[in-house]
This record gives structure tokens, sequence and C-alpha cells, in this order.
């Protein structure tokens, strides 16, 4: 019952879009005034679209096994929350939430813009609404959530266990808030660009939705490395792996187009590349979903997936690049540009660097991430490429990139001096001077240790003095700025001192190197709902003869029959202590994996700190 | 003569294409460097040299191959028509069984033996790495 409501609202959420697109093309040509009836139909669309969702949530909190996508990805003895986080833990489920956010964020669009030009508004809602078309369409007719299965199954194929955790059930929704909110960007700068509307004003406007998304897409990231930290078990959080790298490419288009944005609200310059960045964010954040969802990645994560889908979306992304292009060319008028120059040491100048490193961060992961895929195709030769590749590409080019983060806002727009010499010079002495004592005392690689880590002490410090030097209207970006410092200094530090051991134990083995001594004292089992729980009991010894009890855990999952190993974390300011137990096949022996990690919390708290940067600038914008 | 803004601007373009250059170029060259092969049993067994570079070998874990001892990880890997022994130090993800697919990233010490560093996860029972389908053959 559920289901079927379901798919009937939408299928009228999408015949709505055909009639918001009558009456904003007839609206269009006469535009005085909105037409009335515009509001209530998208909110009309969104209440649908959400009627919808709500009875794809019921059909699995029923376990209704007749509906196809409930079958597939649930079972009636899962726990509540994941019966209903399992609601967009697949392909169907997870589109119609990309439907759901979408149709919301075009309501809000049209509510929030009431100050804008009515012919811009139109046209945005108009781009929206192709867009959301090409997703209904793409819903209903390949990947409808709400097919029909008889006879109807007793039970459920079950969800992935590994999808059966906190982070990963709010992970989606926090990501797709980010990606969604790209395409309102995307929509309006086509359509601001088309009424010849890209101002100041627009600047303002859209810098809102902007921020948004970025907020929307950090959050996500951070989530997303967060789970794949303590649930994959492999002791990191990120492995630049093609999936992962798919959602760092809008994040770094999304980051630039702050910065632009910026020099577009103060000095109406760069106009045409906020364009080219908007069109460009919310392409990468489809390519996304396009290369998770298609198959066509390699990716270590890798869900079950259909080619035929990936071939409709791509079919989808390139109308909407060729249509976005058309316009761009057509529209673009050459004489808003170069309207002022600027002069070489000044804010704009710093902006520039800033986007020039931005684009090369994200061409070498584009590069990375696509080069397999293209190499597969013409020579059907298989490779893969590896964390040293983006190492060996991004950090040296952090080094001028800290740099300039670190004087850049210090500058002023349009030409400046470099403002308070004496202490950026003692601040950069000192920085070096602490890196090479840091360096000197580890024993690690001379040249490229030191330099780094003076950079990022040089950030670290300066924006730390910014905290309490009153000029409380860059505080939002002091935080930026600071965070991502605290966060790759955590980042150096984690990697440089963390220790590793892994090794296979009985009960009753110990374990000996230098420096732990561990302990597999027992094995006790635990029945769960939906799975079965093994839990071993570690005691680790370090050198000084302090005592700790680790207790990873294995679980069994009934449905699908699957093994998965929880982390077993010990977390302090100071480190980590990680532990994971692995099955081996028919094996007395357990696979051990114990780490202790310098600092891993203060990665997280970084990036938090980052986040918050960007929603103190998005609240402080709504006061004024 | 041009002026000033021209110069400038000349000057402007020009550095952004030679950075442009510089860093497709050191891309490319790090590309080259460390890109990880695939490689199935037989393509090693048929290979002339013993290749060097770090490789991955993808294939099913033969039946009652495994042993494990406080070291090491000792398995097979078939392709059903060539065989190779990894041993393997590490972490194994918990979907590595005896008749599954499994890729196995590391080095090759000679043509029978394979010194794995890293055992690839997978998230899926019925999911199968695309190069592990491939080296075996479509079905």
């Amino acid at each position: 019952m559920a289901s079927l409501i379901g798919f009937y609202s939408l299928v009228f959420g999408a015949i709505t879009s055909l009639i918001i697109i009558f009456f904003s093309v007839k609206n269009f040509k006469s535009a005085e005034k909105l037409n009335v009836k515009i509001v209530p139909l998208t909110f009309l669309q969104f209440i649908f679209v959400l009627i919808s969702f709500l009875g794809l949530i019921v059909s699995f909190i029923n376990s209704d096994f007749s509906n196809e996508t409930v079958f597939n990805h649930s079972h009636s003895t899962k726990p509540l929350f994941y019966k209903i986080s399992g609601t967009w833990g697949n392909h169907e489920g997870s589109l119609l939430l990309w439907l759901l956010v979408l149709t919301s964020f075009i309501f809000i669009f049209i509510l929030k813009s009431i100050r804008q030009p009515v012919q811009y508004r139109i046209l945005t809602l108009l781009f929206q609404q192709i867009i959301i078309i090409g997703f209904f369409i793409f819903s209903l007719k390949t990947s409808s959530p709400f097919n029909y299965i008889y006879p109807i199954p007793d039970e459920g194929l079950g969800l992935n266990p590994i999808l059966q955790d906190p982070a990963l059930a709010i992970h989606p929704p926090i990501l797709y808030l980010g990606y969604v909110g790209t395409s309102i960007i995307f929509s309006s700068s086509l359509s601001a660009l088309t009424v010849n509307y890209i101002s100041k004003e627009w600047a303002k406007h859209i810098k809102e939705w902007v921020l948004t998304s970025w907020v929307f897409l950090t959050l996500g990231i951070l989530l997303g490395s967060i789970w794949a930290y303590y649930e994959l078990g492999w002791g990191g959080f990120w492995f630049w792996d093609p999936v992962e790298n798919v959602s760092l490419m809008p994040w770094f288009a999304l980051t630039t187009l702050i910065h632009c944005i910026l020099v577009l609200e103060k000095r109406s310059q760069l106009t045409s590349w906020v364009v080219i960045l908007s069109i460009a964010t919310f392409t990468l954040s489809m390519s996304g979903t396009f290369l998770v969802r298609s198959g066509v990645l390699n990716s270590v994560h890798t869900f079950a997936n259909d080619p035929e889908r990936g071939l409709f979306i791509l079919v989808f992304l390139f109308s909407l690049i060729f249509l976005s292009l058309f316009i761009f060319i057509f529209f673009h008028k050459k004489e808003m540009d170069f309207n002022n120059s600027f002069s070489l040491i000044s804010k704009e100048t710093s902006i520039l660097i800033n986007n020039w490193f931005m684009m090369y961060f994200l061409s070498v992961v584009l590069i990375g991430t696509v080069y397999p895929i293209f190499l597969d195709v013409i020579s059907s030769e298989k490779i893969s490429i590896g964390p040293p590749f983006y190492h060996k590409l991004i950090i040296p080019f952090l080094i001028p990139f800290l740099l300039a983060m670190a004087i850049g806002p210090k500058l002023k727009w349009i030409k400046s001096g470099l403002p308070d010499k004496l202490y950026l010079i003692v601040f950069f002495i000192l920085s070096v001077l602490l890196s090479i004592f840091i360096v000197k005392k580890l024993e690690i690689e001379f040249l490229i240790n030191s330099v780094l880590i003076s950079v990022v002490f040089y950030l670290f410090f300066i924006t730390l003095r910014d905290f309490f030097i009153k000029k409380s209207s860059s505080f939002s970006q002091n935080i930026t700025h600071f965070g991502f410092s605290l966060f790759l200094l955590s980042i150096i530090f984690n990697n440089l001192f963390t220790s590793e051991i892994i090794t296979n134990l009985k009960v009753g083995d110990t374990f000996k190197s230098e420096k732990f001594k561990i302990y597999f004292e027992n094995l006790d089992q635990k029945k769960e709902k939906n799975f079965q729980s093994i839990v071993g009991k570690f005691v680790v010894e370090n050198l000084n003869g302090e005592k700790e009890v680790m207790m990873p855990e294995l679980r069994i999952y009934n449905q699908p029959n699957m093994v998965t190993s929880e982390a077993f974390i010990k977390t302090n300011f100071f480190s980590d202590k990680f532990m994971t137990m692995n099955l081996v096949q028919n094996q007395e022996y357990l696979n051990i994996r114990y780490q202790i990690k310098p600092l891993m919390i203060w990665i997280w708290i970084s990036i938090l700190m980052i986040t918050t940067g960007g929603l103190i600038s998005l609240l402080r914008k709504n006061e004024n | 003569m041009y002026g000033k803004k021209v110069k400038l601007r000349f000057l402007f373009v020009s550095l952004i294409l030679i950075t442009l250059i510089l860093s497709i170029f050191l891309i490319l060259k790090s590309l080259e460097e460390n890109v990880v092969y695939f490689q199935s049993p037989t393509k090693i067994k048929e290979t002339s040299e013993i290749q060097r570079k770090k490789m991955r070998i993808g294939g099913m874990v033969k039946e009652n191959s495994i042993s494990i001892n406080s070291n090491e990880i000792v398995f097979v890997i078939t392709d059903f028509k060539n065989e190779i022994n990894v041993t393997y130090s590490g972490i194994v993800p918990n979907l590595f069984e005896e008749g599954k697919g499994v890729v196995a990233e590391g080095y090759l010490k000679d043509r029978n033996f394979f010194i794995a560093s890293k055992i690839l996860a997978k998230h899926d029972e019925n999911y199968m790495p695309p190069e592990v389908k491939a080296a075996l053959g479509k079905e």
C-alpha cells in the first residue's frame, strides 16, 4: 500500500514538473511579477516527492517484501534504525533522496530569492526543473524504488552489514545536501548569465547557497572518512580510493568558488571564472554519482551496481554540460571581464593563487581517478593508482599554497603593501626554527619535512595570532584557515608517529615486540538480534608496564551471511589506540592489528573547525 | 611598441601556459611511476621477464590452500590454469575465503612466489573485482 502511494506520488511529482515548466515559460515571456501559481506548485512537487519518500520509508519499516527494493536491502530482524537508514543505503532509495533534496532546495530558493529579479528567478526554476525531470525519468525508468514482486518473499536479503552503522546512516543524506546544493548554484549561474545578472548583488545572494553546499559537503566527507576509519579497520581515514576522490573533486571546485565569489562580490571581477566554476561544481557532483553508481570505477568500496543506469546518467550529464557550454558561449559578455585591473601584491592575486593551486589539486585527483578507466577502455590494461601518486604530486605544492593562505588574507584589495612586515618575518623565522628542531630530533628526511612543517607552522601561528587581534569581520575565514593548518599538522604528526603491529594470534598466545606485549586472553560470544558477536579480550602492556584492555569485535550477520570487524578504539586528546581482529577461514589463528595513532581526534576536530568557519560566515550573512 | 598593460598580460598568459605544461608533464611522469598493473597468474607465467615493480595479482583463493602461523598467512591464487603462491603478513579482509575472488598487491619474488603487502577488501559477498572477473574469463 505504502509502495503504491509512493509510486503514484512520484509520478504526480514528475507531472507537476511539466506543469511548472509550462507556467514558468509562459511567465518568463511576460515577466513582471512571478506567477502566483509557481510557489504553490513547487511546494506541491516537494510534497509529492516527500510522500513518495515517506512511502518508501514506511515500506522499509513494515518490511514489505513485495517491494523489490525492500526485499533486496532489508530484513525483518534488522533494528528499526537501520531499516530506516536502509531506505537510502541503496541505489533506488538514494536517487529518491536526491530528488527529495532537489525539489526542497528549489522550493527554498524560490522563497528566499524574493528580492531578486523575476526573470532570473523563473529561469533558475526552469533550469532546476530540467535537472529534476532528468532525475524523475531516471528514477521511474531505470531504477524505480517501487517495483512489485510476486510471489511475495517471506524474508528480505538484508542490508550489507558494513552499512549498518550510525555514521554511514547519516552520511549519504548530508553528502547529498552538499551535492544537490551545487545544482542550485549551477541553475542560478546559468540563469544569471542568460539574463545578464552576474553582478555584486548576485554574488551576495548566491554565496549563501555556495556556503551551505560547502558546509554539507565537508561534513559529508568527514562522516564518510570517520566511518572508513573505524569500520574498515585499515587504520586510516583516507585511501585515495576513487569513490572517495569523487567527493573530493566537487569540494575543491566549491572551495575555489567560495574564494572567487568574494572577488565578484567586492570587486565585480572574475565573472566568467565564477560561472565556469559553478558549472564545474555541479558537473563534478553529478559525475560523482555516475561514477559510484555505474560500476565504472574500480574501487575497494564498490557495491553491486548496474552499467545501464550509468549510461543514463552519462547521457544526462553530457546534455547538461552541452547545454551549459552553449549558454556560456552565447550569453557570456566579454566586456564584463577585465574592467578593473589589480596590482601584483593584492588580495585578488592571492585568491588567484588559491584558485590555481586548487585547480591543480583538482586535476591531479581527476587524472588519478579517471586515468585507470581511460586506460582500461583503450587498451584493456587494468591498473590502479595508489596513494604515492597523490602524495608526490600534492604535498610539494602545498608549500606555496600555504604561504599564500597565511599572507593572502592580510592583503588589501586592488593594491597593497605588505602590512606589518616585522611580525610576518619574525613568525616565519620562528616556524622555520621550530620545524628544523623537530625534524632534527626525529631524524626524518630533512628537506621536504622541514620545509613542509615550517609553512604549516607559519600558517598555524599567523592564524592563531589573528584570533587575538580584533578584526571580527574575518573571523570565519580565520577559523577555517586555522582549522586547515591544524588539520595538516595533525596529519603530518599522525603519519610520522603512527606505530603498528600486525600479527596472528591464538587464544592464550602472547606477542612480544620491543615496545609492546600483547596477550590474547579469551574470546567471548554474544547473541544479538541480527548478528552474533565474538569479542576478543587482549591485554596490551607497554614498556612502562602499563596495561590496557582492548576488546575488538567480530560480527557474524545472519542476512546477508557476512563477517565484519568492529575496531576497538580508545581515544584521548593525544592519541588513538586502535585494534581490529579478523577471522581467517578455518583457522585457529586470528589476524590482529594494533595501532597507536597520535592526534587522530584533532583531524576530526580541525575539519569541524573548518566547517564552523563556513557556518559562521553563513549565519553572519543572514544577520545583515 | 606595446603598452605596459599588453606586455603584462602577455607575461601573465605565458606564465600560465608554462605552469600548465609543467604540471601536466609532472602529473604524467609520476603517473607512469606509480601505476600498479594488474596481472593474472597465467600472465605472470607467460611473461619472460620478472617485473620488479609493484603489482596486483587477482584470481581465486585455491581450496584448502590457506595456512597461517603467527607471522604470516600463506595461500595460493589460481585462475584455474596457473597458480601462484602468496606470502602475506598483514590484515586480511573478512571476506577473504577459499574459493572466493581475491586481489593481492605486492612484489614478485620469482615466477611462483609473490610477497603481498596488501590484500584488498571487498564490501559485498557477491561482488567480484572486475579484474578478477576478467582474469577468470567471462562466465
